[in-house]
């Protein structure tokens, strides 16, 4: 297999006497959805956090397509290509579709009225934001200028992945997308996020959906205990095996228990 | 033990045969449904339609209303107000509230009536021995009204220091600097006066605000007309004979202002900003937005215009006086034309124009109800109403996506 696009290696995170991350290594190659399942309290988000800069790990090393990496905030790891997608989906419910899009790099008018008057460019932010709506089959939008609040929850879940695959030039993190997600428009977002890999961008999905999780995932990171216990492919195993690894009550093979 | 991917979804298949529409926007066919949705997106739509209202009432009850002169007497009586709430919108977008406004302003025209006129008297207590010293801080005038509008900025940019980075509520901190800033004023001016006459001889810039332009000037009679005649019309359509339409320089110092700001909120980047601290600080912040430098900024910014209105104050009145009722009432008066105007308390939704409509209706009820003779309380009394109207408008239309 080729290079891992995204590395971890030995990542520790202390909270005070808590170990959170306990010299934990990840992988994500390039092209695939790396799912990633634990337990609460395993290290999941912590884990998360440190490649999207919301955390500082105390000790290891992240390299992004092999160049070391140390992020101090989500917008450096935002302008690195790397984009997350929250849980509360982190949108203006007042504006428009389009101005949260553009939220943080908002678009400004060639020339005078954008150098001097600071003036947006509007008509480019909107053929931008449907533009990338349409490339996800998303949706037939009438009014990219409607406000966000009046979307459903499923539609906000899409613009919020349609935010992340525009501008996430090389890795898009997805924590829990179909959480807050009726069924049908679960499976509207689980299209999204196979029509997102298949432009070639690398994703990394959190979830506690195994079903899901096994839809979709291309390999599935388990992670126990602050590090990473295997990586599995979802066609080797079944749910139940996963959820056996997650929790402790079962070893995969060649694997032993940290000390 | 592989697994067939296929069961992982097995329990959808009871979706087959349902509606495959997930994410396509329906619009509303119901007229009231469609009204809300129109109101959500022009949010200063409610103020005009009740300025309108107001005005049509108005001018079928006082026979005086619609004359050029009584609305250019409009203008100019909410040309403060307007400024301060130009403030207090930017502050109440960011949902947020300033009760210092008011104080600001007064305090500032009252530096640069002192520092600019009569100067102040800066020293050291005796008992600093050989350290002692003494001088007087005097600085020509035009310098005196950049040092008040810089003090006004630094106030502001304390207010937005303690929210931002102390995260004290902004209503505890304002109202905190609100009595602070109005008693250091009456410190600082020793509660003195300077009279008109001093500001017109010493220091005209400070009152460069009250200047007029003046239109349709004093009308002659033409050839063959008799001066009768003219004066005749005159009061016809100004309500007093020969005078022409005074429009202070205030008045268009404010709509420039509203105009700016309508244009910095609406059309660049920093103005989007203000709206989704004020809608959601976590998510403008997860999204890139610097929102505490943002927050500092808007009080920094609340607190120059607030400067601003003080040295239009000093137009206004003639004289610098730190006893203004600005001091204590600009605050409520800015609030109400921020409300009336349809701009949330709750951050991130209304316009400039819906505030600029505000102050308007404020105006027009004062001098409608006045010129029709009723008890004046009747003007609070209807603002009061206006104000809970207003407030139960905004709720309602922020139920849109319910």
């Amino acid at each position: 297999m080729s290079e891992p696009i995204l590395k971890g290696r030995g990542l520790v995170k202390r909270y005070g006497r808590v170990t959170a991350l306990d010299r934990c290594d990840f992988d994500l190659m390039p092209g695939e959805i790396l799912a990633v399942i634990g337990d609460n309290g395993a290290g999941k988000s912590s884990l998360i956090k440190a490649i999207s800069g919301a955390i500082i790990p105390d000790e290891g090393e992240i390299t992004l397509e092999g160049r070391p990496i140390a992020f101090r905030s989500p917008i450096e790891a935002r302008a690195a290509g790397i984009e997350t997608v929250y849980q509360t989906l982190a949108m203006s419910p007042a504006l428009s579709i389009a101005d949260n899009m553009f939220m943080g790099r908002e678009l400004r008018k060639p020339g005078l009225m954008g150098q001097l008057f600071r003036q947006l460019d509007r008509p480019r932010m909107e053929r931008f934001a449907r533009e990338k709506l349409n490339e996800l089959g998303l949706m037939t939008i009438q009014n990219i200028n409607q406000p966000v609040e009046t979307l459903s929850g499923g539609q906000r879940q899409g613009v919020a992945v349609a935010r992340a695959a525009a501008f996430g030039s090389k890795v898009v993190i997805l924590d829990e997308p179909t959480a807050a997600l009726g069924v049908k428009e679960s499976r509207k977002v689980l299209e999204l996020i196979r029509d997102v890999r298949d432009r070639g961008i690398p994703i990394i999905l959190i979830s506690h959906n195994m079903p899901h999780v096994f839809e979709i995932a291309d390999r599935i990171h388990i992670h126990r205990l602050g590090r990473r216990l295997c990586v599995i492919r979802p066609q080797d195993y079944t749910m139940s095996d996963a959820v056996a690894f997650m929790t402790g009550a079962k070893l995969p093979e060649g694997v032993s228990e940290a000390a | 033990m592989a697994a067939d991917p296929k069961a992982a979804t097995a329990y959808e298949e009871g979706l087959k045969g349902a509606s495959e529409k997930v994410a396509e926007f329906q619009h509303d066919t119901d007229a009231l449904k469609r009204l809300q949705h129109w109101l959500h997106q022009t949010p200063s739509a409610v103020p005009l339609i009740v300025l309108v209202a107001a005005l049509i009432v108005f001018g079928f009850a006082a026979d005086n209303f619609f004359k050029p002169g009584t609305l250019s007497t409009i203008l100019q009586q909410i040309a403060i107000v307007g400024i301060l709430g130009c403030a207090q919108t930017l502050v109440v977008l960011t949902a947020g509230i300033d009760l210092s406004v008011g104080a600001i302003a007064v305090f500032c025209s009252v530096i640069m009536g002192f520092v600019g006129i009569t100067g102040v008297a800066i020293g050291t207590p005796d008992w600093f021995g050989p350290l002692a010293f003494s001088f007087t801080f005097h600085l020509p005038p035009a310098l005196a009204v950049v040092f008040g509008l810089l003090c006004g900025l630094a106030m502001g940019a304390l207010n937005g220091w303690l929210v931002a980075r102390m995260k004290l509520p902004p209503f505890i901190v304002t109202l905190g600097t609100w009595q602070i800033l109005l008693a250091a004023n009456f410190i600082f001016s020793a509660n003195e006066t300077i009279r008109s006459s001093d500001v017109e001889a010493k220091a005209p810039i400070l009152r460069f605000w009250g200047n007029d332009l003046t239109f349709f000037g004093q009308p002659r009679a033409a050839e063959g007309v008799d001066q009768k005649t003219v004066e005749t019309v005159m009061v016809a359509i100004n309500g007093q004979p020969g005078t022409g339409v005074k429009v202070l320089f205030a008045v268009f110092l404010m709509i420039a202002m509203v105009a700016a700001l309508a244009y910095v909120l609406r059309s660049t980047a920093w103005g989007r900003h203000v709206y989704a601290t004020g809608d959601d600080p976590e998510a403008a912040a997860l999204a890139g937005v610097p929102t505490k430098r943002v927050l500092i900024q808007v009080y920094a910014l609340a607190g120059l215009f607030c400067a601003v209105a003080g040295w239009v104050m000093i137009g206004r009145f003639g004289s610098v006086s730190p006893t203004a009722s600005t001091g204590q009432l600009g605050n409520i008066q800015s609030i109400t034309a921020v409300v009336i105007g349809g701009i949330s308390l709750f951050g991130g939704r209304g316009s400039i124009a819906g505030m600029f409509f505000g102050a308007l209706i404020v105006g027009v009820f004062e001098m409608g109800l006045r010129l029709v003779g009723t008890d004046p309380q009747w003007t609070f009394f209807l603002i009061g109403v206006l104000i809970i109207f207003a407030v139960a408008v905004d709720q309602w239309i922020r139920k849109v996506s319910a």
